[in-house]
């Protein structure tokens, strides 16, 4: 599996393909065809797009009939997650509720 | 920035508190007192005892926290692992928090250490520097709204 930050920005460093995802990410499901009417590029480069977007983890596909309908997938931005920020600004808010019950506790 | 991908990074935070050691480890060690201020859970004081933390699911977390007590040193010392779980597992984050209480002048410093966050769980914002923050920032709002 291809995992990691640095995939991810190279992936999303490129604005069309960004654009591509946040339009995903925004507006949900879609058809290649109705990404190409909004990406200003053609068809087979949306595709093309969409594929190194599959390869990071950032989209995923579901065929029916002809069609290839693409959607975002919200998990694959994990890696980008700043847990340590996250969590020092939890144990941080954790400490004050602590500090409140202590106050209210009996010896 | 330079270190290896194996590397893993230690979070600490540390607070003196006015009141005495005892007190403390019972907020700490209580499962009702531990839910008041840090999050529902099956706690015991016990090494060995595997217990989860619960909190309402957001994006990108389920809410559960996968833990095991490793150390129990009454007044002074607790530590637990700190895991993803169920699916979140394989890639999730897996970490040990460690709670020492220390006697100090006025009180009682608490240290929280958290460690084992592998860079891969912490590169996040180190492409803050090309303009990566501002964009970041939006596409997590977006993803935020996805469910």
């Amino acid at each position: 599996m291809r995992s990691g930050s640095d995939v991810i920005f190279k992936t999303l460093a490129d604005p069309t393909r960004r654009a591509i995802f946040e339009r995903l990410a925004r507006s949900g499901e879609q058809t290649v065809r109705v990404l190409t009417d909004h990406a200003g590029v053609s068809q087979p480069a949306v595709s093309k797009h969409l594929a190194v977007l599959k390869l990071a983890g950032l989209v995923r596909d579901r065929h029916e009939g002809r069609q290839t309908h693409y959607s975002a997938e919200p998990k694959g931005l994990v890696p980008l997650i700043d847990w340590m920020g996250l969590y020092g600004a939890f144990w941080r808010d954790r400490f004050d509720s602590l500090e409140t019950l202590l106050n209210r506790m009996d010896q | 920035m330079n270190k290896r991908a194996a590397a893993t990074d230690t979070l600490v935070v540390e607070r003196v508190m006015p009141h005495r050691p005892e007190k403390i480890w019972r907020a700490l060690t209580q499962g009702p007192l531990i839910e008041e201020w840090l999050m529902k859970n099956d706690f015991e004081a016990v090494v060995g005892h595997r217990f989860n933390f619960r909190s309402t699911p957001m994006p990108n977390w389920n809410g559960v926290v996968d833990c095991e007590v490793l150390v129990v040193e009454p007044n002074q010392l607790l530590s637990y692992s700190w895991n993803a779980s169920g699916e979140e597992a394989a890639t999730g984050i897996k970490t040990v928090v460690t709670l020492t209480l220390t006697k100090v002048s006025g009180g009682t410093r608490l240290r929280m250490e958290q460690s084992g966050f592998r860079l891969q769980d912490n590169s996040n914002y180190q492409g803050a520097n090309y303009g990566w923050q501002k964009f970041l920032a939006a596409l997590e709002r977006v993803v935020a709204g996805l469910t």
